[in-house]
């Protein structure tokens, strides 16, 4: 399956880019099994972020969430607006 | 109810004649204006650059504002929030509530503020005489918005 995945602020710099469209391997179904993957595919920085935030269709939404075909997934340190 | 996310200044006293005009019901405004400070965490700061998240930010102040109406009796709600380049003394972010009494508004407002705070998807960047920084979540801030919950409308 195809996933949109975008990063912000800190971790959108280390990475070098605002995001990617990956194809995710079969197995690959939680937002947590994501990250642990774009981490094997060089994205090491999703390994060490601390306090790591995500989102799954602009809601926000924990590792154990559920990712499907055409979904789009934020990765973003704690927000800091106000 | 309106949110504006947006890179130019706004006219408080505008924007507050705006949300009450013509409705008699309205007893009670309480807003909320954010500005930028010249020093955070012991470091002078010049300037600031604001980043959002386009789509989940509107989709995250829509969600706490309805969740502010279900909490309590308000009539209307505003909030404006800018992005961009931002200069100490400049406005950050606006947020309005009428209500018939003070008692709905300045807890309305002061929850919308809370859950924006470490909710809505917005990260600043500072820039100091060290150099620029994205600047940390604060935990004063998580545990502001924890305290709002479980807790019904008083």
């Amino acid at each position: 399956m195809t996933v949109q995945v975008l990063y912000f602020a800190g971790l959108k710099e280390t990475l070098g880019m605002p995001g990617e469209s990956v194809q995710l391997p079969a197995g690959v179904a939680t937002v947590g099994a994501l990250r642990d993957w774009l981490v094997g595919q060089g994205r090491g920085s999703l390994a060490t972020a601390r306090n790591l935030r995500c989102a799954v269709n602009q809601d926000m939404a924990g590792l154990d969430a559920a990712v499907a075909d055409g979904d789009e997934v934020a990765f973003f340190p704690p927000v800091t607006g106000g | 109810m309106a949110i504006r996310i947006q890179e130019e200044d706004f006219d408080v006293g505008a924007e507050l004649a705006a949300l009450r005009a013509g409705d008699a019901r309205v007893g009670a405004l309480a807003s909320f204006l954010g500005l930028v400070r010249d020093v955070n965490e012991g470091a002078g700061v010049s300037e600031m650059t604001l980043e959002h998240y386009p789509g989940m930010t509107e989709k995250s102040l829509e969600k706490i504002v309805a969740d502010a109406r279900a909490r309590w009796d308000i009539y209307d709600a505003l909030v404006i929030h800018r992005v961009g380049r931002l200069l100490p003394c400049d406005q950050i972010v606006l947020v309005a509530v009428t209500s018939a009494h003070r008692g709905e508004a300045f807890a309305a407002c002061e929850f919308i503020m809370d859950y924006l705070k470490t909710r809505a998807p917005f990260w600043k960047r500072e820039a100091t005489p060290e150099g620029a920084r994205w600047v940390d979540a604060r935990e004063s801030d998580d545990s502001a918005a924890a305290r709002w919950e479980g807790k019904e409308a008083g």
